[in-house]
């Protein structure tokens, strides 16, 4: 596959990207018996941000303002690192998962810097605990790719995720549902759903990320909920490769397959937002904990044999 | 060669120029002058040698025993050098707009700068232990009057006093093992001493001295105590120069005395992984519970020193298992993060410095909304705050890269010890990494941004032109060193195969790899810089991309919000010092609010050390209760001291006349 075709993944991604965002509305909708929004509406919401003016605080200096296209670039830049089952990544190198999980650090010091740049107690509050789950989720995300790593050996992320999908039968599928398990906390955690976060409430002070971007109006808003967006895309995006065995499909299948996967981990995360309700914070470093084990566990599965 | 002492030689000499002229103002140009030729003259063999044309190494005799002047540029101390004369002159040049005003014992500072910065020069050219020894307690001696430089406080003078301690124990240390390295070679040149044979478990023991040795100046855990208590008592140029460059001569002594003991043993490169580790989770621990900025900062270099002991660790473990790629990253990501350390590090402590300068404040939650009134600093603090949490496209991210493909480069399944270290460095470097951008998004977010929590801070006025572009030139080599990652990997191969005992030329083959990883690193990167400026300019050409209406911040719905009801950098770390509240053993006083119309509540917290507290303080203590007794002997009387002298010669003469040797 020639490179320059590679780079319709990092396009399809910015293009298709919202439709998980409608795809999770959906669901909420019809377990509380709604009709719900189109599944077009976030490009709608988006458009209508982009064309309007923007109120800024008067505490604010220029970090408040550059934020938005430092997180929207970070998430944009990612997308061109992820793999779809055998169509490798426009850009892979050994170590890109590295530059990956840095990549997502600095939109996340970004926008906390952008939540103190405002000076309020509230954002304050979410900056600070969005800081303290990051911390416990990031080695989580390196002990699950350890596992992945000693299943295909050391590449880049293309390498490693098809290497994973065409071992699938080797008995290390178990293995695999666990890092898609403890990943699958992390999306939770990282795109600040229920039971981590949530994102519809308006009560700030039970709020992570939602109440880091509260003086955020107009196009700043839509490049976040943008990136937010694209956000998702990337984390659904490693669960889908790791749990779908696109490399054992014929090759005009496995885009049909991809696409689907990410549609049912949208629903999932839907179903999930549904049933469940918010954690206690006090419990989350638990749960973070917890899916940290998970990896730890797969790990030495693994290298027991 | 002697271009090198030459420029030792002339930042000294316009040290003593400065103690001579009168008047302050000449004198601190004249001595920061003195430090711009004295590097200038001192880089021109120092390049050359990192370019490979080494330069012919001295040696003169001298006269004391096992001793002699001997000084050479090998791969390894010309590295050492870089940051030695990158970050000297900034920092003088700093120091000269930071000390316009202070005349008390300014003379001093100025002189004991140059002599500090002379000493670590001659300190990484030296091949002789003993002239080694003699020089580290120069640097050690005019470190510790630098320290000092505000004596009227008495907890500057009881950092200098742990401060000197510290070192001493840890020279004590090196007066052992130089001793022992010493036995059974007539002379105490390197070069000597690396010939002789030694046993492993003699090898182990030396080893292990120099970790406690050369540990104690760079700030291993639990060795460390003197850093917080040092660095917030120095003048701030000189916390930049003690923190980003001095207590690397420690990591420097480590590696030299390394290829003086033959082939490492794996025992020792766990060792450094332990010890790495260590001093990265509980340094940032620490760090993030601090209030004071230079306090913080301090405890965040010992953080720092943990990542280039791990990555030095994992070298060492690539050398007894024979894994040059593993040799490469190891080596290749410690070093080049004790240089990135240099630049960042130096470049928080002058913004510190700016900070104070400014407000007279270094309490985090009396500071904020500095970014407002002192632009440049904030920049110049926030490119550093992200390089030091490892943040591309800066230079931080650069060497925690290396140490990072180290670990998926060296596991193989088969092997049970691969497996664990990669454990070890993943969920380690991973957690330091998120604890650090906690640590930074708090000094930084809390001293810059927002609005101001006090007057002092409110009334801040930025720094003057000589301490501006120092942190400017220092923030432009964070982004340069991240931009060209290639090249720097290219330019520490030289270090490394000193370290590894092979060929530079050798170690290209293994560091292709990480050279073709990091090119990708780097157009990644600059992606990422071009895409961000195509989405503000995007956002600018928007229909009413420019149309903006300024208003108060969104408090929901409460009326008067007022600076005081700001978050404030203790609540921030809050959650996380909680969580590693076993380890941190942190304080809280104060008086709760009560009632409906509660009195006067206080709320106070501060984190000692727990190393000092729990440590040092009980040690101290019993062996200040073992040597009361001796206190007899001690009364003042002049008479009984001469019988104690006459009966110590009689004594000694009969011991001579016995025969006794």
């Amino acid at each position: 596959m020639t490179s320059h075709l590679n780079w319709g993944l990092p396009l399809a991604a910015w293009l298709l990207s919202p439709v998980i965002l409608g795809i999770i509305n959906r669901v909420k909708a019809f377990f509380g018996g709604r009709k719900g929004p189109s599944l077009w509406q976030p490009y709608y919401d988006l458009f209508k941000l982009l064309r309007k003016g923007s109120v800024y605080s008067r505490s604010t200096s220029g970090i408040l303002r550059a934020a938005p296209a430092v997180i929207l670039a970070c998430m944009a830049v990612c997308t061109a690192i992820l793999p779809w089952g055998a169509f490798r990544a426009p850009v892979s190198f050994v170590g890109d998962v590295v530059l990956l999980a840095y990549l997502l650090g600095l939109a996340r010091f970004a926008t906390v810097l952008a939540a103190l740049d405002t000076g309020s107690s509230f954002e304050g509050m979410g900056a600070s605990r969005e800081v303290q789950y990051a911390a416990l989720a990031e080695p989580s995300f390196f002990l699950g790719m350890l596992v992945l790593v000693l299943h295909s050996g050391f590449q880049g992320l293309s390498g490693i995720l098809s290497g994973v999908s065409a071992n699938t039968g080797h008995g290390g599928n178990l293995l695999l549902l666990l890092v898609a398990g403890s990943w699958f906390v992390l999306l939770l955690t990282e795109n600040s759903r229920i039971p981590i976060d949530d994102p519809n409430t308006h009560l700030e002070l039970t709020m992570i990320h939602e109440v880091m971007v509260l003086d955020y109006s107009g196009p700043d808003l839509a490049y976040i909920l943008y990136a937010a967006a694209l956000k998702l895309w990337i984390f659904s995006t490693l669960i889908v490769n790791l749990i779908f065995p696109l490399h054992s499909l014929p090759w005009w299948s496995q885009i049909p397959t991809f696409l689907l996967g990410m549609a049912l981990v949208a629903v999932l995360v839907g179903v999930v937002e549904s049933i469940l309700a918010r954690l206690r914070l006090l419990q989350i470093p638990k749960i973070l904990i917890g899916s940290a084990t998970l990896s730890l566990i797969a790990l030495i599965v693994k290298w027991m044999g | 060669m002697v271009l090198f002492l030459v420029g030792c030689g002339f930042a000294v000499l316009s040290g003593v120029a400065a103690l001579l002229v009168n008047g302050p103002r000449p004198a601190r140009w004249i001595a920061a002058m003195g430090v711009w030729i004295g590097c200038g003259l001192a880089s021109i063999p120092v390049v050359s040698a990192l370019g490979g044309q080494a330069p012919q190494p001295l040696q003169w005799a001298w006269s004391m025993p096992g001793g002699s002047l001997s000084f050479a540029l090998d791969g390894l101390s010309a590295f050492f050098c870089l940051p030695i004369l990158f970050v000297s002159p900034l920092a003088a040049l700093y120091g000269v707009g930071y000390l316009a005003g202070h005349t008390r014992s300014l003379k001093a500072v100025l002189f004991f700068y140059n002599v500090l910065v002379a000493s670590m020069l001659l300190l990484v050219a030296t091949r002789n232990g003993l002239l080694f020894l003699v020089v580290w307690e120069i640097m050690a001696i005019s470190s510790f009057f630098l320290v000092i430089f505000d004596d009227e406080h008495a907890h500057v003078r009881r950092a200098g006093w742990t401060y000197l301690v510290a070192t001493h124990i840890g020279t004590a240390a090196l007066l052992a093992m130089f001793a022992l390295l010493g036995a059974g070679a007539d002379s105490l040149d390197f070069g000597v001493l690396a010939a002789v044979g030694r046993s492993p478990t003699m090898a182990t023991v030396l080893f292990a001295l120099a970790v406690i040795g050369f540990g104690s100046k760079a700030g291993f855990f639990p060795l460390h105590v003197w850093l917080p208590q040092a660095h917030p008592a120095a003048p701030s140029h000189v916390s930049a120069l003690m923190s980003g460059v001095m207590i690397k001569t420690g990591i420097y002594g480590l590696l030299r005395v390394l290829t003086l003991l033959g082939a490492p043993s794996a025992g020792w490169g766990w060792a450094l992984v332990v010890v790495g580790l260590m001093s990265g989770l509980l340094g940032i621990a620490f760090a993030l519970a601090q209030n004071d900025i230079k306090r913080l900062l301090a405890y965040s270099s010992v953080e720092n020193i943990g990542i280039i002991t791990l990555g030095l660790g994992v070298g060492i473990l690539g050398m007894s298992w024979e894994q040059p790629a593993l040799v490469v990253l190891g080596f290749g990501g410690g070093l080049l993060h004790v240089l990135n350390h240099a630049m960042f590090k130096s470049l928080l402590f002058l913004g510190a410095g700016a900070v104070v300068h400014g407000t007279g404040i270094r309490d985090i939650d009396r500071l904020g909304g500095l970014m407002k009134r002192m632009r440049w600093t904030g920049l110049a603090f926030l490119v550093a705050a992200a390089a030091i949490c490892g943040l591309p496209p800066f230079n931080g991210f650069v060497s925690e890269f290396l140490i990072y493909i180290a670990a998926f480069h060296g596991v193989r399944a088969a092997s049970p010890e691969t497996v664990v270290l990669a454990i070890c460095i993943l969920t380690g470097l991973a957690l330091i990494g998120g604890l650090a951008a906690a640590c930074f998004a708090k000094a930084f977010g809390m001293v810059f941004l927002g609005e101001p929590r006090s007057d002092h801070a409110g009334g801040a006025h930025e720094a003057g032109a000589a301490m501006r572009w120092p942190m400017a030139a220092l923030a432009v080599a964070c982004v340069a060193i991240g931009l060209l990652a290639p090249g720097a990997v290219r330019g520490v191969l030289p270090a490394v195969a000193v370290v590894a005992g092979g060929d530079p030329k050798a170690m290209l083959g293994p560091a292709a790899g990480a050279i073709r990883d990091l090119t990708g690193v780097v157009h990644v990167s600059a992606a990422l810089l071009l895409v961000t400026a195509g989405l503000l300019l995007v956002r600018r050409l928007l229909p009413r991309g420019t149309q903006q209406t300024e208003t108060g911040t969104w408090d929901c719905g409460f009326a008067r919000p007022t600076p005081r009801m700001q978050y404030t950098a203790s609540s921030f770390a809050q959650p996380l010092v909680d969580l590693f509240r076993t380890l941190l053993g942190t304080r809280k006083r104060g008086i709760a609010v009560r009632g409906f119309f509660p009195p006067r509540a206080t709320f106070e917290t501060d984190t000692p050390d727990a190393a000092h507290e729990r440590l040092f303080v009980p040690l101290f203590r019993s062996i200040d209760r073992l040597v009361v007794p001796i206190r007899r002997m001690q009364h003042g009387r002049v008479h009984e001291y001469l019988l104690y002298i006459a009966a110590t010669l009689v004594l000694l003469l009969l011991f001579w006349k016995a025969g006794i040797r």
